[in-house]
């Protein structure tokens, strides 16, 4: 039996195999389970006790649209006052804002307005009325390659390109009769990873709350990801944050309706409102901000605050 | 293993003490050391399955609650909508997932296997001893290039390239990560299929061009069925780390969820998933089971594959 050694390394690199992929697993589920655990650390010991010694904590809870951000200015603000620290936590501008109902939350951000209803059960609660502060915008660019002779489309047209259930899959339904460079007629759709806040974004105000995206997109990992794609796909459509644009790609003009002029989205029409796929961002406090919190939303509001705003891909406030 | 068992000390019967039948006696503290050092040896091997148990039972313990509790299993192996974020209708089918992980594998083993077992023989029967060093080292060179890059290679050079060469609409399809995971496990398929020829004894080598056959008749004759066991490690191995890789994959496939019509379309596969979406999964809601699950799947299909590999070779080594 010759053979028979080498059935024996056989064995052994199958188990090195099994142990190379089980430990990738591994490492895979640590590094998120340690990442979340210090995302939802605050929600346990808020604002009694175990912060460690004399350093004074803000507890920042809510949108989840905007938990990257908040975490950005988390961990640049940990420069800048290294006295105060800031616990961010996700789960929703609901959650958030019922946080800041029940008095366990020193900041809640919201991608929303509170609605009249909350204020009253945070002035009920906390006998103060909550201060709203705007920290910046999120806008989504709408963007085709570069060869696409299309320049403007309606929200009802990207519904019914992204929507599970919508009928636009060819560019010839858009009136779109060549693209140079396209081997197909097929609308190709780019989208996000499901748990992105611009998927989220776009669903709530293109495709609906209540509806779900198409099967089927190329979903990319990230905002610039999409755009890169996009430049290199003649067919292909796509959504990202407005200051990804390249020389490859072309950023569409979209109206409310179909017929309506399109608007072209940059951050004047974001700050007036009138570019349809964007909302401003928000922070409310419980009452007036105490001197901490103050300080805190006065450094996001300054230029060092408003850079990681852009750097994050969101809108920064109007100069 | 055949020592005698170190006496205990105080019970020692007084003919052993003076019964020493040859050579000097050893010392106490070298009989501890080596029966220490072979316990150490014997932990490390041992390690191993505890490692890849306590990795399942981990991955296990993370999904089981939703596996047993919730997760419609028809529904996650038969069905192709992934809707785990939807907020009105949430749905877990993986089918899509898994034809998107086996078709990627499978072309990739149609292109691998012919040059990795080409480029076997080649090296270890037809090659130049100074043409041969000069061979090895580039390809453990290919095996040391990081998957990330290959995915990026993926993006950039092999997605406008696919788009040019077949007149196809996206360039970043099942095709596109058959490449990449063929040009990664070519390198595993090489060093291992070598080795396994080298391990045929030349007593074969010299009888059979003794009788007259030519180089490629003793290939094909004598050194292919008698190296068949190790060959087929080679090719399992390549499977192996097909089935697992995830970064590449997640790049170059076009992570799309899509039941592939051809080679030229978008899909996604069971480990980009998981690498995707778990980072943002809040810990313990039914997606980030789910997701765990997915873990548990890609863990059977290893086994599963690794098991029919052993039965095979067993088999095949009584013949």
């Amino acid at each position: 039996m010759q053979i028979s050694p080498f059935t024996f390394s056989f064995g052994q690199g199958l188990a090195r195999l099994g142990a190379f992929l089980s430990l990738t697993l591994l490492a895979l589920a640590l590094g998120a389970g340690c990442k979340k655990k210090t995302e939802q650390s605050p929600e346990g010991g808020s604002a009694n006790g175990s912060a460690p010694a004399r350093k004074q904590s803000i507890q920042n809870i809510g949108s989840d649209t905007m938990v990257n951000l908040a975490q950005a200015w988390a961990e640049e603000y940990a420069n800048v006052d290294p006295a105060i620290s800031i616990e961010v936590s996700g789960g929703g501008s609901g959650v958030g804002i019922a946080a800041l109902i029940n008095k366990t939350a020193d900041i809640a951000n919201a991608s929303r307005k509170l609605e009249p209803e909350e204020e009253q059960k945070a002035k009920a609660s906390t006998g103060q009325t909550p201060s709203e502060f705007v920290v910046g915008f999120d806008g989504l660019a709408v963007y085709v390659n570069k060869s696409n002779p299309l320049d403007s489309i309606s929200l009802e047209e990207l519904s019914d390109i992204y929507r599970e259930d919508g009928k636009l899959t060819k560019w010839s339904d858009l009136g779109v009769k060549a693209i140079p460079g396209a081997r197909s007629d097929d609308i190709i759709r780019v989208s996000r990873q499901n748990n992105s806040g611009s998927y989220q974004y776009f669903r709530e105000t293109v495709v609906g709350k209540k509806n779900d995206f198409k099967s089927g997109s190329l979903d990319m990992n990230g905002s610039k990801d999409v755009v890169e794609q996009v430049g290199k796909t003649p067919g292909a459509i796509g959504y990202s944050g407005l200051g990804y644009a390249t020389p490859d790609v072309k950023i569409l003009k979209v109206s409310k309706t179909k017929g309506q002029p399109g608007v072209v989205p940059s951050i004047a029409t974001v700050h007036d409102k009138s570019y349809p796929i964007s909302r401003p961002l928000f922070m409310y406090t419980p009452g007036a901000p105490t001197a901490a919190v103050k300080k805190y939303l006065d450094w996001i509001m300054s230029d060092a605050g408003q850079k990681i705003v852009e750097k994050t891909g969101y809108v920064p406030l109007p100069k | 293993m055949n020592l005698p068992p170190a006496p205990v000390a105080g019970t020692r019967p007084l003919s052993v003490s003076t019964g020493s039948p040859r050579g000097p006696r050893r010392s106490r503290a070298a009989v501890l050391g080596e029966s220490v050092l072979e316990w150490v040896i014997r932990l490390c091997g041992i390690s191993a399955i505890l490692f890849v148990f306590g990795i399942f039972f981990f991955v296990l313990r993370e999904g089981v609650g939703f596996l047993f509790g919730g997760l419609k299993l028809g529904e996650f192996f038969f069905s192709t909508e992934w809707y785990p974020t939807s907020l009105s209708n949430v749905r877990y089918g993986v089918l899509a997932l898994i034809v998107g992980t086996f078709s990627v594998t499978g072309l990739a083993m149609l292109i691998a296997v012919p040059f990795g077992l080409g480029a076997a023989i080649f090296v270890s029967e037809f090659c130049s001893d100074r043409w041969r060093e000069g061979l090895k080292i580039l390809i453990e060179l290919l095996a040391a290039i990081p998957s990330v890059v290959w995915g990026f290679i993926g993006i950039s050079v092999m997605n406008p390239l696919i788009q040019e060469v077949f007149h196809v609409p996206v360039g970043l399809n099942v095709l596109n990560g058959a490449l990449l995971l063929a040009l990664m496990s070519v390198p595993i398929m090489v060093s291992i299929g070598e080795d396994a020829l080298k391990a045929v004894p030349d007593s074969f080598r010299e009888a059979s061009l003794a009788m007259g056959a030519t180089r490629w008749q003793t290939v094909r004759r004598v050194l292919l069925p008698a190296a068949k066991n190790g060959l087929l490690a080679a090719i399992l191995l390549g499977v192996g780390r097909a089935v697992g890789e995830t970064m590449a994959v997640l790049m170059a496939t076009g992570h799309a969820v899509n039941i592939p019509k051809s080679p030229f379309d978008p899909v996604r596969t069971l480990t980009a998933t998981i690498a995707a979406e778990l980072g943002e999964a809040s810990v313990g809601s039914p997606h980030y089971q789910v997701l765990f699950i997915i873990g548990i799947l890609l863990f059977t299909i290893t086994f599963a594959v690794n098991l029919v590999a052993d039965l095979v070779v067993k088999g095949t080594a009584k013949g």
